[in-house]
């Protein structure tokens, strides 16, 4: 069987949902902003598919989705360097640890 | 080749600033002290040219659009970042590294000028992010505070998944209506369950740049972990520029579902503005206390937003004249308190006036205007956004709206009873103003008792909306 368009929204949506479900629940820095790449692939899907499958005459999706990649990469170089510093006045990347800022 | 010039002046202006600090900071270098005031100068520079070579019109295929009413909103934002310049000149002499500040400013300046001005979602999600991406490395900017890189890691995550639910929103639009141009969208929308599912998506994240209520997490940690130059920029300037494409969003774009998000913004509106009020009562830390008091600011521009008309564009951007006139004052006193003191308590304020009075009476117009007591212009601001929610709501939720603004008065009062009325064995000493300092002090105040006197401002307003 040829895969349609439901069979990716399927999977693009589930995808979306564990990187929310990640981003909820992981305690770690890093694969939190794993979980938010997982989001933004998602995305990618999502907007290729929409693309082929509905409105093959324009290339906006495709286009919309290269840029998510390269912004992505933005986000994550920042994140990181973040990250970075926070560890060296932490010594830790566990959300838990930072909580000097309550309520 | 001469319409782009003219239509993309303030970019461009912005954009040779950025270059020239570049250069500067490549090159020799320069002290502190007159970098300062080179980029003061360049930032009044910018201001001005706001005003001239107006022109209404499109670039790049509709994806670049400019009228007055949006080159007036660039301007509300040029000068809110002159004034910061000026007030937070005490911190930003001390900082290692000055140019990369304003460069990464500016960055996030030159964002919000195209997301304002913005046709087409792909050119939104783009700016959007050049807004906030630096703004994240801003926070982080006190390298050798704990709190400031904490709230920088709040402030990154959170807008990185925000941005998340935003593409997947703009996704599930794109599925459904085949294109990205704001222009050709509300033809396409018919208000299916799919068409809501993104819309509500797209909401969700504006909510959480906005800061309204379910989304409001970040706000006040971030707020208080970050520089007060970059609390400044967050709560003013940032706040401001989504505010402007969410109304853009919300009466151009998304016009044909009225029905559904006038009773979303109702709701927001009103546990934004009774949750921004309760948590702003029991907060001790002035930075905090702003932050609060801001989502609760929050709360009231979204009454005016959800009239649905141009007296709500009118409402909403002369609103946002008069808060950043009245919270850049606000902060720079706390600023220039935090910077020689280090004291950011309220309960440190005591007998404030003692010793500071000119500081003092500033603080206090600043927090009338906040509250909205008549003879400041923050009265007029709150009274043209509950007109403007007049012309279409209920009258409960108007009446909720007018008992938060009494609400709101306790703890602003608290503030001002502190420095003016309670006594105190240690009050902080003598503070020396800069000349910068003093300047963007009297802007300001003379911003909130003007702006609301001068009727032609309204009218102004009202005719380019």
């Amino acid at each position: 069987m040829e895969p349609g368009l439901y069979h990716i929204l399927f999977l693009s949506t589930a995808l979306f949902f564990i990187g929310v479900y990640g981003f909820l629940t992981r305690r770690n820095l890093i694969t939190m902003l794993m979980s938010i790449e997982l989001i933004l692939n998602s995305v990618n899907l999502n907007f290729i598919a929409f693309n082929k499958y509905l409105w093959p005459n324009q290339m906006d999706g495709l286009f919309f989705s290269l840029f998510i990649i390269a912004i992505a990469a933005a986000e994550a170089a920042v994140a990181i360097a973040i990250i970075i510093n926070l560890y060296r006045s932490h010594n830790s990347i566990d959300v838990e640890n930072a909580e000097d800022l309550k309520y | 080749m001469n319409e782009f010039f003219t239509l993309m002046k303030s970019e461009l202006v912005i954009t040779a600033i950025i270059f020239l600090l570049l250069f500067i900071k490549i090159g020799k270098g320069m002290k502190n002290d007159s970098l300062l005031s080179l980029v003061q100068a360049l930032l009044l520079i910018n201001f001005i040219v706001g005003f001239f070579f107006n022109k209404e019109g499109n670039l790049f295929g509709d994806m670049f659009y400019t009228s007055s009413l949006i080159v007036f909103q660039k301007n509300i934002l040029s000068l809110g970042v002159y004034l910061i310049s000026l007030l937070c000149s005490d911190w930003l002499k001390k900082t290692e590294h000055l140019p990369e500040f304003f460069i990464l400013m500016l960055s996030a300046l030159l964002g919000m000028f195209l997301m304002i001005s913005s046709g087409n979602l792909l050119i939104f999600y783009l700016s959007l992010e050049l807004a906030t991406i630096p703004v994240a490395a801003m926070a982080n900017f006190d390298l050798h505070k704990k709190r400031s890189s904490e709230g920088a890691m709040k402030m990154i995550l959170s807008s990185a998944f925000s941005s998340g639910i935003l593409l997947f929103g703009i996704s599930l639009i794109y599925g459904i209506t085949g294109t990205l141009s704001f222009a050709a969208i509300p033809g396409q929308l018919d208000g299916s369950t799919l068409q809501i599912l993104g819309f509500v998506f797209l909401v969700a994240a504006f909510a959480f740049k906005l800061s309204i209520v379910p989304f409001h997490l970040w706000t006040a940690d971030v707020y208080e972990g970050s520089p007060v130059a970059v609390t400044a920029f967050l709560s003013v300037i940032s706040k401001g520029s989504i505010a402007f494409i969410f109304i853009t969003a919300l009466y151009k774009v998304f016009a044909p579902m009225q029905d559904v998000w006038y009773m979303m913004l109702v709701i927001f509106a009103i546990i934004t503005m009774v949750i921004g009020n309760l948590f702003a009562i029991r907060q001790q830390n002035i930075k905090r206390f702003l932050a609060f008091s801001s989502i609760a600011q929050v709360g009231f521009i979204l009454v005016g937003m959800s009239s649905g008309s141009n007296i709500g564009i009118t409402a909403v951007v002369y609103f946002i004249l008069i808060y950043t006139f009245s919270n850049l004052a606000a902060f720079g006193v706390a600023a220039v308190i935090a910077e020689q003191t280090g004291k950011e308590n309220i309960d440190d304020y005591k007998g404030l006036y003692k010793t500071n009075p000119f500081l003092c009476w500033i603080l206090a117009l600043a927090l009338f205007s906040l509250a909205g007591i008549p003879p400041t212009a923050g009265f007029f601001g709150k009274l043209f956004l509950i007109t403007a929610g007049a012309t279409k709501a209920s009258f409960t939720f108007i009446i909720i709206a007018a008992l938060n603004m009494i609400i709101s008065l306790y703890y602003y009062l608290r503030v001002i009873r502190a420095a003016f009325m309670d006594k105190n064995e240690s009050p902080i000493g003598k503070i020396k103003l800069g000349i910068a300092v003093k300047l963007g002090l009297i802007i300001c105040a003379a911003g909130i008792l003007l702006v609301g006197l001068f009727s032609w401002i309204y009218d102004y307003i009202n005719s380019l909306s």
